[in-house]
C-alpha cells in the first residue's frame, strides 16, 4: 500500500501511469446504489428481473465511464420490453427503472408517463397524430410505459389507426433518443408476436426482460408487505388460510398474481370490518382493529367454489 | 424596422438553447405553454392563432420544442411566440411572452391621422402588410 | 410599580368613571391590556416617544383615546352611547429595541367608527388629532390592519398589475419608464420629442413629473396634444403598446376631469396624479379611472415629509396600504439603490403590501400585522430616482418583475442621445431576465451579464462607461427595528 502513495518527488506527472477511473466514485456519485437496494429491499421475488436491471445499469454507468475518455460507442439503446402476466411487477419496475435512468443522466426528468391503446390511438381520420404525439411530449424527458402494446397493431384491419401511431412512436425512438425512453408492456406471448409482426419497433428495443409468475410463497410474502404497510396484521389461522387461498386461487381463471393479492386483501378488510360492526356493544381493542381472522379470509369465493367441488 | 413586441424582443434572436431553457424555467414554475402565430402584429391584436392547445402536464422541453419546430415549419414567414401560462390565483395570466420567429422583412406601421377640432387627432395604426389578405402578407 | 401608579392604570368603572372631571386616559378605559383584537377590528402600530414622567400605557392609552371616542375631560353624553364598544383599546405596549423612550402601541379600533369605503374618514380618526397631542414627544403610525369586512367597501386599483400586463401585452419583466427632464422649462414640442425618442428607443411609459400641471412655458392641453403624438409614433415605430403618464393634477376636480376626459379622447393609455391632491381626490379619480378604462399613476409628492423621520409621522407602508385602498394602479415605492430614501428591508415591505394577495407577519421588513388583501388588484411599485442600467441585476434582485424601473437621468443623460439611452436600458433588463431565467446568479454575475450584452449594444456600452461606478450609498433613515439593517454597496 504504501509504494503506491510514496512517489518519488522527481516523478513528474507526465510520467506517471494514466489515473485509474474511479468506478466506485461515480457508481456512488450517480446515487443509482440507492435505487437497487430500494429495488432489492422492497420487490419480494423477481430475481432474474432484478439482475437484469444490474446488468443494465452496469452497462449505462461502463459506457458513461467509457464516454469520458472518448470511447463512445454511440448512444446507447435503451428501448425495452416487460414481458410477463399481469401483477407481475412490470410498471413497478419500469418506475424504478426511470428513477435509475434519470441518476445515471439517460433521461432529464425522470417521470413515467404510463399509457394504452386508448391513449394513443384517435377514432377517426387525423385524430391520432395529435393524440400519440401529446402524449410523446408528455413523456419527454422520462419514460413513455405503453402497456399492452399488442392492441396497437390490429392485422386483421388494415385501415387501424394503430399502425399510425406506431410510425410516429418508431420515428421518435429512433430520432430523439435522448429525450425518451419507451417501455413496451404485455403479455409474453402477444407480446412475441407483436415484435415479430412489427420488425421495425423490434429491432429498436434493446433490453428484453421476462417477469416470472410469483411463487405461492413469494405471494403470501407480498401480502404480508402490503398488509404491514396499512397497518394490518393476519393472525395465525389467517395465515394458514391465505396460503391456501393462494394455492386456490392460482389456479382459477384471471389469476393476476400480486393485484390479485391486493384485491383479496381489501375484500378482507371489508369482511373484517363489517365483522366488528356486528359486535358493536362490545369493547373493541386496537388488536381487534389490527387483526384479520380466519373468518375474513375463509368467506371468499374462491373457498365456496371449492367446496362445491368436493360435493 | 423591427417589431419588439415579447420579453425578449431587444436582443438578438435567441437560439434554440436559449428558448429552452426559457421553456424549462417555465415548465420549473408550474406554467403551461403554448405557442401562437400570426400576420398581423399590430400592437393591439390580442388573439393571434393557437399553435395547437396549451401544452398542460409537461414535464420537458423537448416536447415544446418539437411543436415550435413544426409550427415554423408550416409558417417560416409568420410571427410566431411563446407564451408560459400561471394558473396561480390571482395571476392567472401569462408569465412569459416572447417571439420565436418573425417575417425576413418586416415593413413595420403607418400612423394614420384624422384631425378634428382643437387640434385633436384621433390616431390609427396600420400594418403596411395587412394591405395584403392573410396568408399572403410577408 | 408602586400602588398609585397601577391605580392610574386601572379602568374605573360605573358612577366612578363618570364623575365631572379630568380622568387618565388609562383610567377612562382606553388601556385594556385583556383585550383581545377581534377579526372586524381595525388595528392600528404607534410609535409613541411620551413626554418625560408619562407612563407608556397613559401615553397609549391617550393615542387610543385621541384617535376615538375621548377628549380632555370626562363627559356624561358618552353614557348615551355604546361608548365600551367604541372606544379605541390601547391593548399591549413593547419598548422598541434600541431606541430608549420609544414605545410600540397596538389599538384596537371597532369597525363602527369608520365610514366604509372612505380614506378621508379613516385617516381624520386615526391621523387626525392624535399627531400634535401634548403628552407626547413624537408619534408614528408604524402600520395598520384591515379586516376584510372594511378592504370590501373599497374598490381598490381600478386596472392592477394583472390586467394592466395584458392591456399592454408586456409580460415577463419589469415595466420601463423614464421622467422627462428637465421637469420644468420645456415647451409642449420640445416635451414631446423627448417622449418620442425615449418610447422609440424601447421605454414602455414616459412620465410628467409632479409638478408638471400647466404652466406659462407649457398650458397641459398642448403637452397633452404633442405627447399623444409621440406616443403613437413610437408606437407604429416599435408595434408595442406605450404610454405618457399624462398628469392631470389640477386646482380643483373640476379641472382634473376635464383634463382626465381629454387625456382619454387622445387615445392615452394612461393618467397621473399627485398624492397631494388629497384622499378624496384620489378616490375620486380612482372611480373616474375606472369607468374609463384608464391605468391611474400616482405620484407619491409630499409624502418625505411625513414618512422619512422614524419617530415622528406616518410609515410609507401605511401610505402604501390606504393608497391600495383608495386605488391607485402605480405608485412610487422606492429603489434601494437609488438617490432617495429606501433600506432594502423597508423598501422590500412597501412592495410586498402593495403587490400580494396576502401579508404575513414580517418584522424583518416593517409589517406588524398580517393582511389579507380579500381579492383587492395589486398596485404596481414604481423604482424611481437615482437608477441607471448599471444597476439592473440589484434591482431586479430587491424589486422583482411585477414593478416599473424609470431611469430618467439614466435615459435623457446617455451620451448618444435619448433613444440610445431607452435602448441601454431595455437591453440590459432583457438581458438580466433571460440570465435569471436561465438560473444564473444575477447577483454575483450581474456586472459580467451586462458587459456580455454590452458587446452586442453599443448604447448598453456606453451607459455603462458614464455610469457604471455610481452608488448612492448613505445610511438610511427609516429603518425597521427588528433586525440590523444591512446596506447597498
Amino acid at each position: 500500500m504504501n509504494a503506491v502513495t510514496d512517489t518519488s518527488p522527481s516523478e513528474g506527472p507526465e510520467h506517471s501511469a494514466p489515473a485509474p477511473l474511479d468506478l466506485e466514485r461515480a457508481y456512488r456519485e450517480s446515487q443509482v446504489g440507492q435505487v437497487l437496494d430500494s429495488l432489492e429491499r422492497d420487490l419480494v421475488g423477481l430475481a432474474p428481473v432484478k439482475r437484469r436491471i444490474r446488468d443494465i445499469a452496469a452497462l449505462l454507468l461502463i459506457d458513461k465511464l467509457r464516454g469520458t475518455l472518448g470511447l463512445s460507442a454511440g448512444a446507447p439503446a435503451l428501448h425495452m420490453s416487460f414481458t410477463g402476466n399481469p401483477g407481475t411487477g412490470k410498471t413497478t419496475v419500469a418506475m424504478r427503472m426511470a428513477e435509475i435512468l434519470h441518476r445515471l443522466g439517460y433521461v432529464r426528468k425522470g417521470h413515467l408517463v404510463a399509457v394504452t391503446r386508448d391513449d394513443l390511438v384517435g377514432q377517426y381520420i387525423g385524430h391520432t397524430a395529435p393524440k400519440t404525439r401529446e402524449v410523446l411530449k408528455r413523456a419527454m424527458g422520462g419514460v413513455l410505459f405503453i402497456d399492452e402494446a399488442y392492441y396497437l397493431y390490429r392485422p386483421e384491419n388494415e385501415r387501424d389507426y394503430g399502425q399510425e401511431a406506431i410510425e410516429i412512436l418508431l420515428q421518435v425512438m429512433e430520432n430523439q433518443r435522448e429525450d425518451l425512453v419507451v417501455i413496451f408492456a404485455g403479455y409474453k406471448q402477444r407480446m412475441d408476436t407483436f415484435f415479430h409482426s412489427n420488425p421495425g419497433l423490434s429491432s429498436r428495443v434493446a433490453h428484453h426482460i421476462d417477469f416470472p409468475d410469483y411463487s405461492s410463497d413469494e405471494l403470501l410474502a407480498i401480502a404480508h408487505l402490503m398488509l404491514e404497510q396499512l397497518h394490518y396484521r393476519l393472525s395465525a389461522d389467517a395465515d394458514a388460510a391465505l396460503r391456501a387461498y393462494i394455492e386456490l386461487r392460482r389456479d382459477q381463471p384471471h389469476f393476476a398474481n400480486a393485484r390479485s393479492i391486493r384485491n383479496a386483501l381489501d375484500r378482507a378488510r371489508l369482511r373484517q370490518a363489517s365483522r366488528l360492526f356486528e359486535r358493536r356493544g362490545a369493547p373493541i381493542t386496537r388488536e381487534d382493529l389490527e387483526t384479520i381472522e380466519t373468518a375474513d379470509i375463509r368467506a371468499s369465493r374462491v373457498f365456496a367454489e371449492e367446496g362445491a367441488h368436493e360435493h | 424596422m423591427r417589431i419588439t413586441q415579447g420579453t425578449f424582443s431587444f436582443l438578438p434572436e435567441l437560439t434554440d438553447a436559449q428558448i429552452r431553457k426559457q421553456l424549462e424555467y417555465s415548465l420549473a414554475n408550474g406554467w403551461a405553454v403554448s405557442i401562437e402565430y400570426t400576420d398581423d402584429p399590430h400592437p393591439r391584436n390580442t388573439y393571434w392563432e393557437m399553435f395547437g392547445m396549451p401544452m398542460f402536464d409537461i414535464r420537458d422541453a423537448a416536447g415544446i420544442m418539437g411543436e415550435i419546430a413544426s409550427c415554423r415549419k408550416i409558417f417560416p414567414r409568420h410571427y410566431i411566440k411563446v407564451n408560459a401560462f400561471d394558473a396561480t390565483r390571482g395571476r392567472e395570466s401569462l408569465r412569459l411572452s416572447f417571439l420565436v420567429n418573425r417575417p425576413p422583412q418586416e415593413p413595420g406601421f403607418a400612423l394614420v391621422r384624422e384631425e378634428g377640432p382643437g387640434r385633436a387627432v384621433r390616431y390609427t395604426t396600420r400594418a403596411y402588410a395587412c394591405e395584403r389578405p392573410e396568408g399572403e402578407r410577408y | 410599580m408602586n400602588a398609585t401608579v397601577a391605580e392610574q392604570k386601572r379602568a374605573k368603572t360605573g358612577s366612578e368613571r363618570y364623575r365631572a372631571g379630568v380622568l387618565k386616559y388609562a383610567q377612562m378605559g382606553y388601556w385594556q391590556p385583556d383585550y383581545v383584537p377581534a377579526a372586524t377590528d381595525v388595528l392600528a402600530l404607534f410609535r409613541i416617544t411620551p413626554q418625560e414622567g408619562v407612563e407608556p400605557e397613559e401615553a397609549a392609552a391617550a393615542v387610543a383615546g385621541e384617535s376615538s371616542t375621548a377628549t380632555w375631560t370626562v363627559v356624561w353624553t358618552d353614557r348615551l352611547t355604546a361608548c365600551e364598544r367604541y372606544r379605541a383599546k390601547a391593548y399591549r405596549v413593547d419598548p422598541v429595541p434600541g431606541s430608549p423612550g420609544q414605545y410600540f402601541a397596538y389599538i384596537a379600533y371597532d369597525l363602527d367608527l369608520f365610514e366604509p369605503g372612505s380614506i378621508a374618514n379613516l385617516t381624520a380618526s386615526i391621523i387626525g388629532n392624535v399627531f400634535g397631542f401634548k403628552p407626547l414627544k413624537a408619534l408614528r403610525l408604524e402600520d395598520m390592519r384591515f379586516p376584510s369586512a372594511y378592504v370590501k367597501t373599497f374598490s381598490g386599483p381600478p386596472t392592477g398589475i394583472v390586467v394592466e400586463r395584458e392591456r399592454l401585452d408586456k409580460f415577463g419583466r419589469p415595466l420601463l419608464g423614464a421622467t422627462i427632464k428637465p421637469k420644468l422649462g420645456l415647451s409642449g414640442r420640445n416635451y414631446g420629442r423627448v417622449v418620442y425618442e425615449a418610447l422609440k428607443g424601447g421605454l414602455d411609459f414616459t412620465k410628467d413629473d409632479e409638478n408638471i400641471n400647466s404652466q406659462p412655458f407649457m398650458h397641459w392641453r398642448d403637452r397633452f396634444l404633442f405627447c399623444m403624438e409621440a406616443v403613437n409614433r413610437a408606437q407604429a415605430a416599435s408595434g408595442e403598446v406605450k404610454g405618457h403618464y399624462l398628469n392631470v393634477t389640477a386646482g380643483t376636480l373640476e379641472d382634473m376631469y376635464e383634463r382626465a376626459e381629454f387625456a382619454r379622447d387622445l387615445g392615452s393609455v394612461i393618467v397621473m396624479i399627485d398624492l397631494v391632491i388629497g384622499y378624496t381626490a384620489i378616490q375620486s379619480m380612482s372611480r373616474w379611472a375606472r369607468r374609463n378604462d384608464m391605468i391611474l399613476h400616482l405620484h407619491r409628492a409630499g409624502h418625505g415629509t411625513y414618512t422619512r423621520q422614524k419617530s415622528h409621522g406616518v410609515s410609507f407602508r401605511v401610505i402604501s396600504k390606504w393608497m391600495r385602498l383608495a386605488g391607485v394602479d402605480h405608485i412610487h415605492a422606492g429603489t434601494v439603490v437609488g438617490k432617495l430614501e429606501g433600506d432594502p428591508n423597508s423598501v422590500q415591505g412597501f412592495y410586498n403590501v402593495l403587490r400580494e394577495p396576502h401579508n404575513p407577519v414580517d418584522l424583518q421588513r416593517g409589517l406588524f400585522f398580517e393582511q389579507d388583501w380579500a381579492g383587492l388588484h395589486g398596485v404596481l411599485p414604481v423604482a424611481s430616482g437615482g437608477i441607471h442600467a448599471g444597476q439592473m441585476h440589484q434591482l431586479l434582485h430587491y424589486l422583482g418583475e411585477d414593478t416599473i424601473l424609470q431611469f430618467g437621468g439614466g435615459t435623457i443623460g446617455h451620451p448618444m442621445g435619448i433613444a440610445a439611452g431607452a435602448t441601454a436600458n431595455r437591453v440590459a433588463l432583457e438581458a438580466m431576465v433571460l440570465a435569471r431565467n436561465e438560473g444564473r446568479d444575477i447577483w454575483n454575475e450581474g456586472p459580467q451579464i451586462l458587459a456580455a450584452a454590452a458587446r452586442e449594444c453599443t448604447p448598453l456600452r456606453a451607459a455603462l462607461d458614464v455610469w457604471g461606478e455610481v452608488t448612492f450609498n448613505y445610511a438610511s433613515t427609516d429603518t425597521p427595528d427588528f433586525v440590523p439593517t444591512p446596506q447597498v454597496a
